[in-house]
């Protein structure tokens, strides 16, 4: 791996670390599995592309954080107001959000070549080299987005939206109003992935409707990847580790890439294996555990055993003895 | 305790609700209830499995929506109030532990969203400000289990009595009208069970918080509150305070209970238990 490959991928890793921060809201704080991801992904993706083709770059990353919003919002009434179950209610919304993305982008693909991108300004006025502006921005937005979002947790509005993911029932019972915080946070989460999609676009230069597809295992991957590092502990820890993740599993990727252990279409076959891997180790931990506590108890089973028979034994002897 | 002029704390009128109607596993837990709660009253309500104690509570509570009748709170009508907002103005501790506090959040977390209760709306302030913390600690020392040094502990961590404690203190923090305890100490062990329910009447009392609870001790019914309600087949079938409740014995609660109640007590073992 060269250290260019080693730099994009670091960079990507940090692209993509809005979407993993995205999945942990919805994932790890409010404790439910959201498909709406691919379909916001690749909103936010065709309204960044488009925006940017008409001549207003910024404008397209607001539209597109605001359209993935909308997108989780409409994923949250589904789950609270229709009570469809959280997993449909995903699908739903991602699957009709195909359609609405193909009307946004207009055609399949649009390529932005030779069209003023968020980073083109930059560069120009700082001459630095395009790959450095690039890193700079994504790690900044990263940055900021992390910081922003651990305060707001911290907060008493946000210790509610950490309640309701943790006992709802109890939530309730605090007179706060759960399904406004559901949808909430979908909303917050899915905007984050509407943003990531709209930086993407910009970032590699072109819009692809498929970009979005399997975007749920990239962060639910980077979000799992990134509890290896500690993210158990508190809530500004998840975060930064989701951060973490994202970067890693785009060195993980890379490096599979570099050695040729895969080519690019087993991409979305090692999100999905490092996922499952991934989330079952708890599982497996636990029973090696329990293995070992079974094996140490058995010896003592069998010590016992033995004494017992060495018991009848000697009876047995004496009572010979007796009869003798 | 009881002022008699000031509007009643808890005004329960012609409340009936009935599970599952026009089946044949129809049930009417509820059969024109009628309760008032004075402010500062704690009451004690007994009754068999099925007599109808907590479809009272979640009518109450706001989680179950009455077939018919009335339900006032400090004069307010709720009867159609969702939970959530009735929840301002009472509060309810259930008999699971692990129900009323949220496990992965600390002691200091939990009581600070029990101190947001009664606002409404959460706001953009930091949860765990100096002179929040300050008032959270102080007040978990009040309750005598040592927790205003754990304050930073995730509650997952604590016993079933300490989670008791914690929330209890949740629901008597933000100065409710009223406070429903839904047999809150049946999940513990005999001492942290006394241990929380001292702790409940001395919070109760000088609070002033008008109170119901369920148990199933007869001799807990009588030893605290100032009146014992025996619920059976949905309704209040007796009502004892003052000095008739201050000679009665758990024997004479059970007998009063036989004669209301009339003969289908044969399978009530439950409420045998003084």
């Amino acid at each position: 791996m060269t250290p260019q490959v080693f730099f994009d991928a670091v960079t990507l890793g940090f692209e993509y670390s809005l979407l993993a921060v995205g999945v942990f809201i919805t994932f790890r704080i409010l404790d439910m599995a959201d498909l709406t991801v691919d379909g916001s992904f690749g909103l936010g993706l065709a309204c960044s592309a488009v925006l940017t083709v008409a001549g207003h770059p910024v404008l397209g990353l607001v539209v597109g954080a605001i359209a993935g919003a909308c997108a989780g919002c409409a994923t949250g009434l589904l789950i609270t107001k229709a009570k469809i179950n959280p997993l449909l209610a995903g699908i739903i919304t991602m699957t009709g959000l195909y359609s609405v993305n193909i009307y946004v982008l207009g055609a399949p693909n649009v390529s932005l070549l030779g069209v003023t991108r968020v980073f083109d300004p930059i560069i120009e006025a700082t001459g630095l080299p395009d790959d450095v502006v690039k890193m700079g921005l994504v790690v900044l937005i990263a940055a900021a987005a992390v910081a922003i979002l651990a305060c707001y947790f911290h907060t008493e509005s946000g210790l509610a939206v950490r309640a309701v993911g943790d006992n709802e029932e109890m939530s309730r019972a605090s007179s706060i109003n759960t399904d406004a915080i559901k949808v909430g946070g979908l909303a917050l989460g899915n905007g984050l992935v509407g943003l990531t999609g709209a930086i993407l676009a910009q970032y590699q230069g072109f819009a692809d409707l498929s970009s979005g597809t399997g975007m749920v295992m990239v962060g639910l991957a980077s979000v799992i990847i990134g509890e290896v590092f500690g993210g158990h502990r508190s809530v500004t820890w998840g975060l930064a580790c989701a951060v973490i993740g994202s970067v890693v599993y785009r060195l993980i990727i890379q490096f599979a890439l570099a050695i040729n252990l895969l080519d690019a279409n087993a991409l979305k076959l090692v999100s999905a294996v490092i996922v499952a891997v991934f989330m079952a180790l708890p599982a497996v931990q636990k029973a090696m555990r329990d293995r070992s506590t079974r094996a140490a108890a058995r010896n003592v089973m069998e010590r016992l055993l033995a004494e017992d028979a060495e018991a009848l034994v000697g009876a047995g002897q004496k009572e010979a003895a007796n009869d003798r | 305790m009881t002022d008699n002029n000031a509007t009643p704390t808890l005004e329960v009128r012609a409340l009936s609700k009935t599970f599952n109607p026009g089946t044949t596993v129809a049930h009417r837990a509820l059969d024109g209830v009628d309760l008032t709660l004075a402010p500062g009253e704690f009451a004690c309500i007994v009754g068999s499995n099925g007599a109808g104690k907590s479809t009272l509570f979640n009518a109450v509570a706001g989680s179950v929506i009455p077939d018919a009748g009335l339900i006032r709170i400090a004069g307010k009508n709720v009867t159609f109030d969702p939970d959530y907002r009735r929840a301002r103005c009472l509060s309810r501790v259930f008999q699971d532990p692990l129900k009323g506090t949220a496990p992965h959040l600390t002691v200091a977390e939990n009581v600070s969203l029990a101190l947001g209760r009664s606002q409404k709306g959460a706001s953009l302030r930091f949860a765990m400000r100096k002179e929040k913390r300050d008032l959270i600690r102080e007040r978990l020392a009040t309750l005598g289990f040592g927790l205003e040094d754990r304050m930073d502990v995730k509650v997952g961590a604590l016993s079933g009595g300490q989670r008791q404690a914690v929330t209890l203190l949740m629901a008597t923090i933000g100065q409710p009208h009223l406070l429903l305890l839904d047999e809150h100490t049946a999940a513990l062990d005999p001492e942290a069970t006394e241990r929380v329910l001292q702790l409940t009447d001395r919070v109760v009392r000088e609070q002033g918080i008008a109170t119901l609870m369920v148990t199933h001790d007869l001799g807990d019914a009588l030893r605290y509150g100032d009146r014992t309600l025996v619920m059976h087949g949905g309704k209040i079938v007796a009502d004892v305070s003052g000095p008739e409740r201050d000679a009665m014995d758990v024997d004479g609660l059970l007998a009063l209970f036989r004669a209301s109640a009339g003969e289908d007590l044969a399978d009530d073992k439950v409420l045998l238990k003084a």
